[in-house]
């Protein structure tokens, strides 16, 4: 198995961020976490990484599978319960995740609850007033995504043509709505939610901010540099504002974008009490 | 996918509203409610083109009988004429229960 | 015997099935009598804005019905999710639609108004042909759910046949208490697109009872992943509803219940995956964990 297949922006990502300090010793070995210093705060950064020698042969190129959402919850949840009755420390989800684990066995041991505790601990985190933001560096697909990083406060993500985020890897969305991956490419140039590419998503209003000219393959100083403040800047954000994902509708891209996300909470709220 | 515009004399009023189907495989939904004139309006979109002449005639089979000034909004998932009336007098019935 | 069976077929006869309800009966058949409100209904023509450029047909109410109601006198919000327009799929609107009654139901808990939440849930996951929006749609169902949970349980339905997958099985693995029929199934992946990842030798997608092996909803409640199995009636179902939510909040939510999972996998050896059967005696009902 050629591990140059793997994506490895996690790590490297990890690795700059953090300087491999603060450590958390972690089981299994594909998920990542530090408490490392952001801005003179002591944050968890927490990334899911490829290893070759996952006991679960489904989760071995840095897909989020079974143990790998299972110890998201387990770390994002130390990380609460040690801040109960302090600061809460910011937590990053560095997303680099090209899919949940497809397996039988994955989901006979129920794959969807360990997903769902995943998000369940962001969000908890989230509400506890943890910021918890969400940087994407390469692949942020499905349901690991939602596992991993789509209940942050905040998601930021470096431009370059490896960062995508997507419902559902392009070879199988192309099977399942039965068009060529060509057609399914040209309709994502005319519809941006079906698009794959990070500046469409951008146009969605979901992002918080899109870090341009950094270079996402090979990080040097300067870039990190930028990337941390951007964090930074991020964390200061959320401690201004609500606990919730309101901010996914509020952006000038959203108010366009997702115009009928909208349109549909502003009639159900006058719909909501009887007349 | 074409839309289909059709007009037809009415000679009674519609006082409700009715829904009835779902736009799924070999079906579709109606959606029937007051009209704002004397007459019956019906706009149909399908995902099935070239069928107008077809959908003509099952809509002059319904208006020879239902005589509602109703407008009517039909989306179809290539639903047999069969259906179609189906739907449409189920959508008459429920008018009239 | 002979009565026992007669009286077996009569309850058969008198049954309502609750599978081949359409969304909306379905989510009258579960309020209380005569309460049923419908919001955004087809009326309100809020449809996909995304299909139509697409050239496929929308359904003015893109496949959800949101009901306002009570269940046992008590003010209630249901969802149901109509699986015969595009598979259950979550688009735009339908996943604004959950996730906003949701959001409305959470504001009137904060002020001290509970609204019990029940969903319907029949999906197949995100509408591909909304990709972005449709997954983006799911993480604030997920969102809604979580906060929610924290004033009122958020009890859901899988009947079938369609089941419940994608990121909408995590939304179903949220709720404080799930309600399966043997005809249910729930998986992260469905099986068509684990062959297709993984080949045909990991699963074949067109073996049936293979598949009801592993994600049906026997097997979910037989190893606790679904905390009632009932019979496909919907009489039975809305009074299993209504059981849900008078037992209040439970003490840990089973997606919070972190160090019970790890345990859980903790006895696996993926190398020599459990089948079916072995896992309902290692998790199930008496198992240690």
């Amino acid at each position: 198995m050629s591990t140059q297949q793997c994506p490895e922006r996690g790590r490297i990502w990890f690795e700059a961020l953090t300087g491999s300090d603060g450590v958390v010793e972690c089981t299994p070995r594909s998920v990542r976490v530090a408490d490392a210093a952001l801005g003179g705060e002591q944050t968890r950064f927490i990334a899911v990484v490829p290893d070759t020698h996952n006991r679960f042969p489904r989760a071995r190129q840095g897909e989020v599978g079974l143990d790998e959402a299972c110890a998201l919850a387990v770390h994002v949840r130390r990380a609460i319960s040690a801040d109960r009755h302090r600061a809460r420390r910011p937590i990053v989800a560095i997303v680099d995740v090209a899919s949940q684990a497809y397996g039988s066995c994955e989901e006979l041991l129920g794959i969807h609850l360990a997903c769902a505790a995943a998000a369940d601990a962001y969000a908890s985190a989230r509400l506890a007033g943890h910021p918890v933001i969400a940087l994407l560096v390469g692949k942020a697909m499905s349901g690991a995504f939602l596992a991993h990083g789509y209940q942050a406060n905040r998601i930021l993500a470096l431009d370059g043509p490896e960062v995508m985020v997507h419902a559902m890897g392009k070879q199988a969305a192309a099977r399942v709505t039965r068009r060529s991956v060509a057609e399914l490419e040209g309709l994502g140039e005319k519809i941006a939610p079906m698009a794959y590419d990070i500046h469409s998503y951008a146009r969605l209003g979901l992002l918080h901010k899109l870090i341009e000219g950094v270079n996402a393959e090979a990080p040097g100083q300067a870039d990190v540099e930028r990337v941390r403040a951007e964090l930074l800047a991020a964390v200061v954000d959320v401690r201004a504002s609500t606990p919730d994902l309101a901010s996914r509708l509020a952006s000038p891209a959203a108010r366009q974008t997702r115009a009928a996300s909208i349109e549909v909470r502003r009639r159900l709220a006058e719909q909501w009490d009887a007349a | 996918m074409e839309e289909i515009k059709l007009d037809y004399p009415a000679r009674q009023a519609v006082l409700r509203r009715v829904h009835v189907g779902v736009v799924g495989s070999g079906d579709l939904e109606v959606l029937l409610e007051p009209s704002p004139d004397l007459r019956a309006h019906v706009l149909i979109t399908t995902s099935v083109d070239g069928y107008g002449v077809i959908w003509k005639h099952v809509l002059d089979r319904f208006f020879e009988r239902f005589e509602g000034a109703a407008s009517i909004e039909i989306n179809d998932f290539g639903a047999t004429p069969g259906v179609v009336m189906l739907r449409l007098e189920q959508a008459a019935e429920a008018l009239r229960s | 015997m002979n009565g026992a069976a007669a009286r077996d077929g009569r309850r058969f006869l008198a049954r309502s099935s609750f599978i081949e309800m359409a969304a909306r009966e379905r989510a009258r058949a579960m309020l209380d009598a005569d309460t049923f409100r419908e919001l955004l209904g087809p009326f309100d023509r809020i449809k996909s804005p995304w299909l139509p450029l697409q050239g496929i047909v929308a359904q003015a109410d893109d496949g959800v019905v949101l009901a306002r109601g009570t269940l046992d006198g008590r003010p209630a919000l249901v969802a149901a999710i109509e699986s015969a327009y595009q598979g259950g799929s979550i688009g735009e609107v339908s996943g604004a639609k959950i996730a906003g009654a949701l959001e409305l139901a959470l504001g009137d808990c904060k002020q001290g108004r509970p609204v019990l939440p029940l969903l319907l849930l029949e999906t197949g996951g995100v509408r591909l042909q909304e990709a972005n929006l449709g997954l983006a749609a799911i993480a604030e169902i997920h969102a809604a759910i979580i906060a929610l949970r924290r004033h009122v349980p958020v009890v859901g339905v899988v009947a079938g046949t369609v089941g419940c997958f994608g990121g909408m099985s995590m939304a179903a693995a949220l709720c404080s208490r799930l309600i399966v029929t043997r005809q249910a199934r729930l998986g992260m992946n469905g099986p068509e697109v684990i062959e297709q990842e993984a080949g045909i030798a990991e699963l074949d997608a067109s073996d049936r009872a293979l598949i009801w092996s592993l994600i049906g909803g026997e097997q979910r409640y037989a190893v606790g992943l679904a905390d009632a199995l009932l019979e496909d009636d919907a009489a039975t179902i809305a009074a299993a509803v209504r059981d849900a939510f008078a037992q209040g909040l439970p003490q840990l939510e089973r997606s919070a219940q972190v160090e019970h999972l790890v345990r859980r996998l903790a006895c696996i050896d993926p190398l020599r995956p459990p089948d079916a059967n072995t896992l309902r005696r290692l998790w199930g009902e008496g198992a240690v964990n």
